[in-house]
Order: structure tokens, then C-alpha cells, then sequence
């Protein structure tokens, strides 16, 4: 392709339209059943349990350290389907380009999405691209919607949760947001933040077989683990207690955190799983997720309990008693 | 262990449990009980991230005072603010500016009817965007007390010294020590004491505070932000009362110099001198502020575009003057709940998550594992 910038042309449905699509999705996604560019994939399942969802990215900046708005795309889109005890197996992939949009751009976000979307055993199955005047979009949005296929045997479900559960989770926390933050504001230095940008599928599938014992999933995603964990306990009849010296943090996004006056249990993690689980299965599931790269820094971070109904409560970490609440307001826009 | 760590260790927080513990007791004996006010919004996040309420007796209340600049900051300013955003200025603002009430409206609805308004975390955002875009003018909200003026008088001095035009200020700086004598004039005031915060003390100086202890008997502790620092402080407050005294004590020597910092207030005294401004909740308040001095006209944008900060229209019946004073507990406020709330806050000490207000409206039953 001789242009160097998305025109509007590139979505008009004309040859350069026809060029791009070619080029730049065909050479690289269309291997399945995007081969032919139907109107509709045509996608065969064994199970009739499917799992169905839909996100959009508007992540700003498109790049940032540990990952760009591809990656993310991916991750987003696989592990709402991972928490939900699903096989992650197709997505689509909406692409909403700004006029001069850079093509090695581009192409980076586009080599991005198929690296993930092959790391996480998904294909991408459908799409479309548009493009919009300059000033009507910043640079790329992506809409991702994804089917999955239930896994045997996970019943989630929050009336499942009893006292004495325990709360895990996989990774360190808020490295995202924190990344988004740092980039945004220009702190450079040996330790700056780096997304967590990854899927969380492999540390779900690994523990299906004791899925009798896994209550319930999320990925603290905007609001962070505070808004997951009061989601989980708002109006029910347990309550839950964490501890702050259990809870992981990156030293780059807990230095940056110091720094800024930032509250990590509000901040977004993109590659982390909170699970409730029975106590008998708990250990065996840290366990696992510690042998992968992805859960390699897994802790049991607190448990259910009976009183305290409807509560998240903190021991800070010189072990005082505190509510966690849910940020009100905006903490960060656009950091997925 | 790091440096860090080192003010956060259980074993010696525990241990001022025990010392907080008798301390309140011992009051309690004397028919006693003691009311301190964080004075400042870092102490107050402190407080509430590592739970020292937790650690207090019942003996002892905590209150948070009028240190989040925030909070503070009049509806006429977020009117004024609001209202350069219609005229098509770049307004860039401290992120938790965005919900809190103006008269009418908040900035974050000014932006959803298209508004242009950034949020940042660090001034030098405006000039990058002052920069960027040489067509539009970029107005600043210079909110904050002591401790940001410098950063902000930073910025502007690097934007005067390469001669961006389009770069302003809406100046609300405002003043610690002030407030503090307003709160303080009130007779039936029920505070015992003052948890002073060491940078804005280190800015100051620690000897601003002595009138408050020599002529109104109120305690005043300098203290860090680390949690055992802030225990220290709470026990050092909590051992005048019991002795009945009334000092400033510096606990925070390392930094805090009985004079201040003179080259940070060099800097002030050159850009800016003291005003009589608006206080949410609190009204006017003589010489509690500081606004640009008439030769760098150029760079205010209330002055340059002949605004005038109207004292916004705080809702008559919001009682948060009381609150902070200590007279009154948030729930015997009539709004407290109905027309107040988090997420229609109306009284500065519901715009913060960590006002009094708020604090009582989430834990209204109180935390008891
Ligand atoms: S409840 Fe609201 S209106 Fe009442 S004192 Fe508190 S902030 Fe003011």
C-alpha cells in the first residue's frame, strides 16, 4: 500500500477499501472463516452452553508500555469470556479509523490483535472497518464481541459464596491503569508501570477440575478489585475481609501510586482474575496459577464472612479496620 | 524492609494501640473526652487508607477539618470555570475537580455538553496544551493550598519566561492558617486540637500556629503522613489534653523549620499577595487566599476577562461550618442524606470521600468485625 495515512477513502468501498482489507486484515486473519470475507462467519459448536459478549476499547494512548489498543481488545473480550468459566473461541473485531491514522500504526495494533488473539487459541472470525473525518474519533476505537463455550462443571454464582471462602487473586494489581496514568502524564524512569495486558483463560481452564469448589470469578477491571469485590457483596448476606499486606502490587505502580495519592484498589488491572472459592481448593488452585507466567505472583488475599454483611472490610497494613468503598466519579476516562 | 515500610509496621502501630488505649482511658477517668481535627486532606486520605480511626478509644473523635482544597472551593468558582468553558477555553483541572457542584452545574456535565475540560495530574498539562493548541486559550484551576502554589507559580513562570500568551490562571489558592482563626473564633468551638500537616507546615513554618495555642488553647501537633507517624501525633495531641496544655509541638523536624521555607515563599510573595475569598460551606474569610498581584494581570483569567468570582449560593440550610467545628455529628444535618449525598454532594464535606459527611453517610452503622 503507497499511502502512509488512513484516508477516508480506505472505508469508502472502493478500491482503496477493497486494498486495505486485503493487505492488512486478509494477510492477517484470513486463514478461517473470514477467508472468503462472507457477511457472516459461519462457526460450528458442540456444545449448545455458549458464552456471548461485547466490549469497546477507546484506550488512550493507543500504545503504552506492556501493551496498545489490540492486545487489549484481545484480552478484554477473552477473559470476560474466561471468568464467565468459558473456552474463549471467536471474536469479532470493529475497527473505527481517524483520517490520518498512521498505517505503521496500524499495522503494529493489527500484528498485536493476531499475537493475542493466537496466544489465546481464539480466532477472529468477523469484522469491519470504518473511517471517520479527523476529529471524530481519536486515532482507532476497536469493538470486540466474543463467543465462548461454557466449560463442564463451573457454577457461578454469588448465592454460591459461603463464609469461610477464600478470596484469590492472580496478579498484581492496577498495573494497567497505573501503566495508562504514567504514559499520560510522561513519568519515565527506571521503574515506570507496565500493563498487565494478558489473558487469564489458561489460569480458568487449568483449574476446571476443581471446579466444584470455584464459587465465583470477575476481572478487576475499571474500578479495580474494590468495585469487584463490592459487586460481589452489596445486598448479600456475607461479608468479606482482606488484607493489605497480602495484596500484590508491582513495584513500579506501587512507587507511582505513593507518588500520585493513588488508592491501587481503585486502579484497573487487564490480566487479572478474582476468584471466591471453597477453602479445600484453594491452595491446589494457587498452586497451578503459580506455575504459569501469568499467575506466577497468585496470593489469597482475604476471606468470606458471615458478619459485616454487604461489606468489603480492609486490614491496613498496620492492621486497622477500614470499609473499602467504590470510587465515585471518574477516576481515570479511557483506560480501556 | 524499605524506607517506606518502615512507618508502617504493624508491631509498633499495635503497640500505639495499647499506649492510645490507656491514654483514652485515663482521660475517660477524668470525666474527659478529646476532639481533634486533621486539618489537612492528605492527613485525612492517610487516615482513612491505613484505618487509624480503628486505633482510637472511645474517648477520642477525629473530625476532618477544611484542608482539601477541593472541598473548599466556592460554587462561584466552579460557576466561573464552567462558564470560560462555554466561551471555548481548554480548561485543564485536578481530576477530582470534575463532580463537585457549582451553583448549576459541575464540570463534568459541562464537558458531557461538550465543553473542553482536561483533567490532569500535574499543571505542566496546561502548557503542553498551551503549546499544542496556540489558537485556543488554556485556563488553569489554581486550586490548592500552601503546599500546591508552588508547582502551580512553577509553571507559570516557565510559561512567562517563553512568552505563551494563551496560558491563564483561575486562581482559588487558599491559605491554612486563616481558616484555622476563623474556626477557631467560634465560642462554642469543640475542638481540642490540631493534627498540622508537615508540608504545608514545612512551608510556613511551624511558629504560624502558636496563636492558636498560647490564645485559644488549642493543641497543635506537626505531624508526617505515614501512619505511625500520624499515631504519634494523635498520642502527642492526646497527652497536652490530658495534661491539660496547650503547645505547638514540631514532631516533624526533619523537615518543618519553626520559619518555613523562605525561597517557596520568596516565589509566592513575588506572584502573589493575600485576599479575602469564599470558602464553601464557610463563607468569605478575610486575607485567606492568594490571588495574583495586578502586574501579571495578563495571566489571570478572571482579570482578563473581567469575571467576577461571585460567591456561589452554598445552600443555606448545609451545616458543614458546624461539622468542621465539631459542633454538630453530619446526621443532625437536615440535608444529611436526603437532598446530600455522595453523589449529589451539596456541603464540602460531602464533595471529598473522605469528609465528615461522606465518612458518616457510607459507615453510618460503624465498622465492628
Ligand atoms: S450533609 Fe451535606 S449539606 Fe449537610 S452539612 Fe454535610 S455537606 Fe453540608
Amino acid at each position: 500500500m503507497n499511502h502512509d495515512h488512513i484516508l477516508l477513502a480506505h472505508g469508502g468501498g472502493g478500491r482503496l477499501s477493497h486494498q486495505l482489507i486485503t493487505q492488512e486484515i486478509l494477510t492477517r486473519f484470513g486463514s478461517g472463516p473470514l477467508a472468503s470475507l462472507p457477511d457472516a462467519a459461519a462457526l460450528e459448536l458442540d456444545s449448545s452452553r455458549i458464552r456471548f459478549t461485547t466490549d469497546g476499547f477507546v484506550v488512550q494512548p493507543l500504545e503504552f508500555p506492556g501493551g496498545n489498543i489490540g492486545d487489549l481488545a484481545v484480552h478484554g473480550t477473552v477473559n470476560d469470556l474466561a471468568v464467565s468459566g468459558a473456552r474463549p473461541r471467536w471474536l469479532s473485531l470493529g475497527l473505527i479509523l481517524e483520517e490520518g491514522l498512521p498505517l505503521t500504526l496500524l499495522r503494529r495494533v493489527l500484528d498485536s490483535v493476531q499475537r493475542a488473539a493466537a496466544d489465546c487459541g481464539v480466532i477472529v472470525a468477523t469484522g469491519d472497518t470504518k473511517v471517520v473525518r479527523r476529529g471524530q474519533c481519536d486515532g482507532l476505537y476497536i469493538t470486540s464481541s466474543g463467543i465462548g463455550e461454557a466449560l463442564p462443571g463451573f457454577d457461578l454464582r454469588l448465592d454460591r459464596i459461603l463464609p469461610g471462602d477464600r478470596i484469590l487473586v492472580s496478579g498484581p494489581l492496577g498495573d494497567h491503569g497505573a501503566a495508562i496514568l504514567a504514559a499520560r502524564e510522561g513519568f519515565e524512569n527506571f521503574h515506570t508501570p507496565v500493563s498487565d495486558s494478558r489473558p487469564v483463560h489458561r489460569l480458568v481452564e487449568g483449574v476446571a477440575s476443581l471446579a466444584w469448589g470455584i464459587r465465583f470469578m470477575r476481572d478487576p477491571t475499571r474500578g479495580g478489585l474494590a468495585t469487584v469485590l463490592n459487586e460481589m457483596t452489596t445486598g448479600q448476606d456475607f461479608g468479606m475481609l482482606i488484607r493489605a499486606r497480602e495484596l500484590p502490587f508491582s513495584p513500579g505502580t506501587a512507587a507511582l501510586a505513593e507518588m500520585m495519592g493513588l488508592d491501587l484498589l481503585h486502579v484497573a488491572s487487564e490480566g487479572c482474575l478474582v476468584m471466591v472459592c471453597a477453602a479445600e481448593v484453594a491452595e491446589a488452585i494457587l498452586e497451578f496459577w503459580r506455575t504459569l507466567p501469568e499467575g506466577e505472583k497468585a496470593r489469597a488475599i482475604g476471606v468470606v464472612t458471615a458478619d459485616q454483611a454487604g461489606r468489603v472490610i480492609l486490614e491496613s497494613a498496620i492492621g486497622g479496620l477500614r470499609v473499602v468503598d467504590v470510587p465515585s466519579g471518574e477516576l481515570l476516562p479511557r483506560i480501556c | 524492609m524499605n524506607y517506606i515500610d518502615g512507618f508502617r509496621d504493624p508491631d509498633a502501630a499495635a503497640r500505639y494501640r495499647v499506649t492510645l488505649a490507656q491514654l483514652g482511658q485515663e482521660l475517660a477517668d477524668q470525666g474527659g473526652r478529646a476532639c481533634f481535627m486533621e486539618v489537612c486532606g492528605s492527613h485525612t486520605m492517610a487516615i482513612a487508607r491505613f484505618a487509624i480511626r480503628d486505633f482510637l478509644p472511645p474517648a477520642v473523635t477525629l473530625v476532618s477539618g477544611p484542608g482539601c482544597p477541593v472541598c473548599v472551593t466556592d460554587p462561584g468558582y466552579i460557576d466561573a470555570a464552567i462558564e470560560l468553558a462555554g466561551q471555548g477555553k481548554i480548561i485543564v483541572t485536578f481530576g477530582d475537580m470534575m463532580r463537585v457542584p457549582g451553583s448549576r452545574s459541575t464540570l463534568a456535565k459541562s464537558r458531557a455538553a461538550g465543553g473542553w475540560i482536561e483533567s490532569c495530574y500535574s499543571p505542566v498539562t496546561a502548557l503542553e496544551l498551551a503549546r499544542a493548541h496556540p489558537e485556543r486559550e488554556i485556563v488553569f484551576l489554581a486550586i490548592g493550598f500552601e503546599t500546591t502554589v508552588a508547582p502551580v507559580l512553577a509553571m507559570l513562570d516557565t510559561a512567562r519566561r517563553s512568552a505563551l500568551p494563551n496560558l491563564t490562571l483561575l486562581v482559588a489558592f487558599k491559605l491554612v492558617p486563616p481558616v484555622l482563626a476563623a474556626l477557631i473564633a467560634d465560642p462554642e468551638l469543640k475542638i481540642d486540637g490540631f493534627l498540622c500537616p508537615a508540608h504545608v507546615s514545612a512551608v510556613i513554618g511551624a511558629n504560624a500556629y502558636r496563636p492558636f495555642a498560647e490564645n485559644h488553647g488549642v493543641a497543635c501537633v506537626v505531624a508526617g503522613f505515614e501512619p505511625l507517624d500520624i499515631l504519634y501525633g494523635v498520642e502527642g495531641l492526646l497527652r497536652q489534653k490530658i495534661a491539660g496544655r496547650a503547645t505547638v509541638d514540631n514532631q516533624y523536624n526533619r523537615v518543618v523549620r519553626p520559619e518555613g521555607n523562605p525561597v517557596a515563599q520568596r516565589l509566592m510573595d513575588h506572584y502573589l499577595m493575600p485576599a479575602a475569598v469564599s470558602w464553601r460551606g464557610l463563607g468569605v474569610i478575610p486575607a485567606s487566599g492568594l490571588v495574583l498581584r495586578p502586574e501579571f494581570a495578563q495571566f489571570d483569567a478572571e482579570q482578563r476577562h473581567q469575571l467576577t468570582l461571585q460567591p456561589g449560593r452554598p445552600n443555606p440550610h448545609c451545616l458543614c461550618g458546624e461539622v468542621l467545628k465539631g459542633k454538630i455529628r453530619p446526621a443532625q444535618c437536615a440535608l444529611f442524606g436526603v437532598a446530600c449525598h455522595p453523589d449529589h454532594p451539596l456541603g464540602p464535606c460531602m464533595v471529598s470521600s473522605e469528609g465528615s459527611c461522606a465518612a458518616e453517610y457510607r459507615f453510618a452503622s460503624g465498622v465492628t468485625p
